[in-house]
């Protein structure tokens, strides 16, 4: 189906499957009981798991397939919230032209980049990204600030012009909308004591990321995908192969500049609203994580690792002393106060040093990230039936 | 005139003239070998030919036409197709994915991005590159990852790899250096069966005798950066001057 043979078909069906039905998925927990601060299936943070999720789909796309590790694509996201964030005070508050200016502005950026920035590789390649994204950041906030807004970033306002929009009424404030569905707008559903909550900016952000891993999926199974794996393997060899290896590169770079470009589309459409600290290193770096997380060079794996990070980093982090103290309750009041010691430094403001714990195991003894320990567990499986043949031993990446 | 013509070519790094004035000319549908001890241009001369060195003075003429300036694989797209002393392959990828690339670097040329295809549902390239693997013995390994495989499979492999190019003119650079004996003798036996049943010109660098002439017709030995002789392998054996560059003088033994 769609082009694809049936093991990515697979694949895509149960991607598709998992993001439509995500409210209930990360709603497991009813409303109410202890549990439920480990709901996650509220459209703030849905949407920021798909929109990292694409993200890191394209961040794979370049450092996965060819190997080249960009420490600047936040300045792609970035470049593409602000150009979302112009069409919608310029043109409309529709999303989509937003979207598609926000695609084209971050892969021309990306082009002029990824030019000068492939002139070299490895770790100059790296420093000359991470040099761009942070001279794209103190630009935005500080010389640019008539296009971007300095400090305060952009909102759209009541005054702009919006030439395809009608005036707005006196007291109304602009909202982003899909033909008129606004972004913000839930269906809420009440089963029980469980809450659902469907909402508009949710499922645009959702078919986005599924459209974005079927390209991925094209892309990782074309014979452009094995040149940029071939770029990784070794350039020698493929140079040598009467195959220049540059364009390969600058087209996967602005591929994945791209992703970019539509993920800060996305934000903006989500959230109206951008400011230059969406291009600050530190969103570069994040990007990295939750690709070796997942697992680079695997399909499925930046999602993965984009859905682990952004869960943890609103979950773990809203995990207090005071529930802490209710978890261990149950146990005499020295034991209770030193076990809530012990586990503090890990959650609330502490995520990061989980983060930093799991992210540092998942390198050492996982280095094929989230998407190996998942065969590694499935294997185990298989070995118990004493029917099926035995495993070969040889990991295949594109999962 | 020969397919390969280098005349006067010379290079120098800093203080050291590596290749002092070369001539050399490689005949059509011939074994030529490039022989001469440690140090004496060998792999400066291989580099200036396939285009990752440009050479200070003289001119390098492949077909007619002139290889000096032009990028590795601006030279390979011309029929040039290089082995390397250490295999050169794509070790991440299956053996399968390693005969594919060379095949479509034949169809498509350098730079194609054909991103919504599938590789495998391209017939004409898959069937190419699985006859390929056919002729070199290695069908049964396709899905291997290359990594894992033997130094000789894998010499094996980068030659199948260059064959399925098509080149006109194959260069190999010691292509049995640091192999087991039944490795180097496979490795002479492919090559002759790819001499005998192609039509192909093959340079050959080598220290191994033993493989320099069980294959060479013509051989040039070179010594300090220049020619010494240029001869067929009888000749070659015994001549003075052969013995002279490879055991020294009065010098220490080289």
């Amino acid at each position: 189906m769609f082009g694809l043979d049936k093991k990515h078909t697979n694949l895509l069906l149960l991607v598709a499957a998992l993001t439509m039905l995500a409210p209930f998925i990360l709603n497991p927990f009813p409303e109410g009981s202890g549990m439920a601060q480990f709901n996650a299936g509220y459209p703030d943070l849905m949407q920021r798991f798909v929109i990292f999720g694409i993200f890191a789909i394209g961040f794979n796309i370049l450092f996965g397939l060819t190997g080249y590790l960009s420490f600047g694509h936040a300045a792609f996201l970035g470049v593409g919230s602000y150009a979302a964030m112009w069409m919608m005070k310029l043109l409309t508050m529709n999303v989509i032209p937003a979207i598609a200016v926000s695609i084209v502005v971050a892969g021309l950026f990306s082009l002029l980049v990824g030019w000068i920035s492939l002139r070299r590789s490895g770790i100059y390649f790296s420093i000359l990204t991470l040099a761009f994204a942070q001279m794209s950041y103190a630009l935005a906030y500080s010389v640019l600030t008539p296009i971007t807004g300095g400090e305060t970033g952009l909102q759209p306002k009541l005054q702009d012009p919006r030439i395809l929009d009608g005036a707005l009424e006196a007291g109304a404030s602009p909202r982003a909308n899909l033909f008129g569905l606004e972004m913000t707008s839930s269906f809420e559903w009440s089963v029980g004591s469980w809450l659902f909550t469907f909402n508009v900016g949710y499922y645009v952000a959702a078919v986005a990321m599924l459209l974005s891993f079927y390209m991925a999926i094209r892309i990782f199974n074309s014979p452009f995908g094995m040149m940029l794996r071939a770029i990784k393997s070794n350039q020698q060899r493929m140079n040598y192969t009467g195959l220049n290896s540059k364009p390969y590169t600058l087209a996967a770079f602005v591929v994945s500049g791209m992703y970019a470009g539509l993920a800060g589309g996305l934000m903006v459409a989500m959230d109206t609203q951008v400011g230059a600290e969406r291009m600050f290193w530190t969103a570069s770096g994040e990007v990295v994580l939750m690709t070796i997380l997942g697992g680079a060079g695997t399909l499925i794996g930046p999602v993965l690792g984009a859905g682990m990070i952004k869960y943890m980093e609103n979950i773990m982090s809203k995990i207090n002393e005071t529930i802490l103290h209710q978890w261990f309750a149950f146990l005499p009041d020295g034991i209770e106060n030193l076990l809530v010691a012990m586990v503090y430094p890990f959650i609330g403001k502490g995520w990061h040093l989980t983060l930093g714990l799991i992210f540092m195991l998942v390198v050492i003894f996982l280095p094929g990230g989230l998407v190996e320990g998942g065969q590694r567990i499935a294997r185990l499986f298989k070995r118990k039936k004493p029917s099926s043949d035995t495993p070969d031993g040889k990991t295949t990446p594109a999962e | 005139m020969g397919i390969l013509e280098v005349k006067n070519v010379g290079k120098r790094f800093g203080g050291l003239q590596a290749l002092g004035d070369v001539n050399l000319s490689v005949a059509e549908n011939t074994v030529h070998a490039i022989i001469g001890p440690n140090g004496a241009g060998k792999s400066t001369l291989l580099n200036v030919l396939v285009g990752k060195l440009i050479p200070d003075t003289g001119s390098v003429m492949f077909d007619g036409k002139s290889v000096l300036g032009r990028k590795p694989y601006e030279i390979n797209q011309m029929g040039i197709s290089r082995v390397f002393q250490t295999p050169e392959i794509f070790g991440d990828l299956s053996v399968l994915e390693n005969m594919l690339i060379p095949c479509f670097a034949k169809r498509d040329g350098a730079f194609t991005p054909n991103a919504f295809i599938d590789m495998f549902r391209d017939r004409e390239i898959v069937e190419r590159a699985e006859q390929m693997l056919e002729e070199m013995n290695m069908a049964d390994a396709r899905n291997d990852n290359a990594a894992t495989m033997s130094r000789g499979n894998k010499r094996r492999l980068e030659i199948g790899m260059c064959l399925a190019q098509e080149p006109r003119l194959l260069l190999l650079d010691e292509p049995t250096a640091g192999m087991a004996r039944a490795d180097t003798n496979n490795t002479i036996d492919l090559l002759k069966q790819i001499k005998d049943e192609r039509d192909i010109t093959i340079a050959i660098i080598e220290h191994d005798m033993h493989v320099v002439f069980s294959l060479a017709e013509r051989i040039t030995v070179l010594a300090q950066g220049t020619p010494l002789v240029e001869d067929t392998p009888d000749k070659i054996k015994g001549h003075p001057k052969v013995r002279e560059a490879y055991l020294g003088e009065s010098q220490d033994a080289a």
